[in-house]
């Protein structure tokens, strides 16, 4: 595949060499001189300089051909959405992902049509409510493009769902138990499945649902 | 009526300035307080701290009762980004944001952002003016055979 990667920082230039690893044919555009020329170094040829949200930039990087992927991973999120605008709906590029440094600013990739997305701020923030939780419920993963998301709960002794079997369990349409893990084993959840005080739940669900599931299953 | 004017550098204090003389009601947004002398000591209109990225900066500014924004920052991406959010979660439909690089101002242009390029204007300004010199015509000679 072609790609071209946008930013090339701490994120940009490993994406870029992972890609390069596999096999890819990369293009690999920095702004700033003092990194472009470390970037250089490294990469050869593969390496431009220039600012990524130019249109003579994307340009010479081959948007044009176009690529099948473009990463837009500057540290700037206002850049980061220009360049994935410019390449979608200027190019015909079928995908691009984007990256997003503040996550208050992820509203705003959902609103002008990028969906696609990275934050590694809210990766870390799930992180520590995985390690830290609070309410019962922990989101795993998010699937933006589907409208599903999945989610975690801890079962205590005093919880609606304890000693029950998932086919007895009230829940919510739009929601699906997918595995129990108990004492670090995980399995998948069947109608059978017992859950006990001290299981780990895993489940499958739409946006929105969180608190019905919560409800019927930690209380 | 209401207008929000995001950055208040030369560009935008002047035109917040113009249309509160214009009878509009001004709030101006920018990122440094410092901002706010530019509007000058008699200024009536409204004065927010902050980024317009923020949706509360810009609640606060009152982009929810606003019959127009100007979005006149430094930052071209930020400007096309905060105008385009201006536009579709607010529902505003005069929005004018300014792009000083004339082809991403074209690229958003024709994806229905009115955007304002002073750089394609200056290039204009500059080819009209030579155009308009009166330059006297170089003595006539035998051309040169090569």
């Amino acid at each position: 595949m072609y790609l071209i990667v946008a930013g090339g920082g701490k994120v940009g230039a490993n994406v870029a060499s992972s890609l390069l690893a596999m096999g890819h044919e990369v293009t690999l555009v920095e702004q700033r001189r003092d990194r472009f020329e470390a970037l250089e170094e490294k990469f050869g040829p593969i390496a431009l300089h220039g600012d990524a949200t130019e249109v003579h930039v994307l340009e010479r990087a081959g948007i044009n051909r176009p690529p099948d992927i473009v990463f837009a991973v500057t540290g700037d999120d206002e850049d980061n959405l220009v360049i994935a605008q410019i390449a979608k709906e200027g190019y015909g590029v079928p995908k691009a992902i984007a990256r997003v440094n503040d996550p208050r600013n992820q509203q705003h990739f959902d609103l002008l049509g990028i969906t696609q997305t990275v934050c590694a701020t809210s990766g870390i923030l799930g992180l520590v409510e995985h390690e830290v939780p609070q309410h019962g419920l922990v989101r795993l993963l998010e699937l933006r493009q589907e409208g599903l998301e999945v989610v975690e709960m801890q079962i205590a002794g005093n919880s609606p769902a304890a000693g029950k079997r998932v086919a007895g369990l009230s829940l919510p349409e739009d929601v699906r138990l997918v595995s129990v893990t108990r004492n670090g084993v995980g399995e998948i959840a069947v109608g059978q499945t017992v859950i006990r005080p001290g299981d780990r739940v895993i489940a499958i669900l739409k946006p929105g649902l969180e608190d019905s599931l919560r409800r019927a299953l930690v209380g | 009526m209401n207008a929000v004017v995001i950055g208040c550098g030369r560009v935008g204090s002047a035109v917040a300035q113009q249309l509160a003389d214009e009878g509009w009601q001004v709030t101006a947004v920018d990122e440094s307080e410092e901002a706010l002398a530019r509007l000058g000591a008699g200024w009536k209109g409204g004065f927010v701290v902050g980024h317009a990225m923020e949706s509360e900066i810009l609640v606060r500014a009152g982009i929810e009762s606003a019959d127009a924004a100007v979005v006149a920052t430094s930052g071209d991406n930020t400007n096309i980004v905060v105008g385009q959010v201006i536009q579709k979660r607010y529902g505003i439909t005069c929005v004018v944001v300014r792009v000083l690089d004339p082809r991403r101002a074209e690229f958003y242009a024709k994806r229905g952002l009115r955007t304002v390029c002073p750089t394609q204007t200056a290039i204009s300004y500059l080819l009209d003016a030579v155009r308009a010199c009166d330059i006297p015509s170089p003595p006539s000679s035998e051309p040169v055979q090569a």
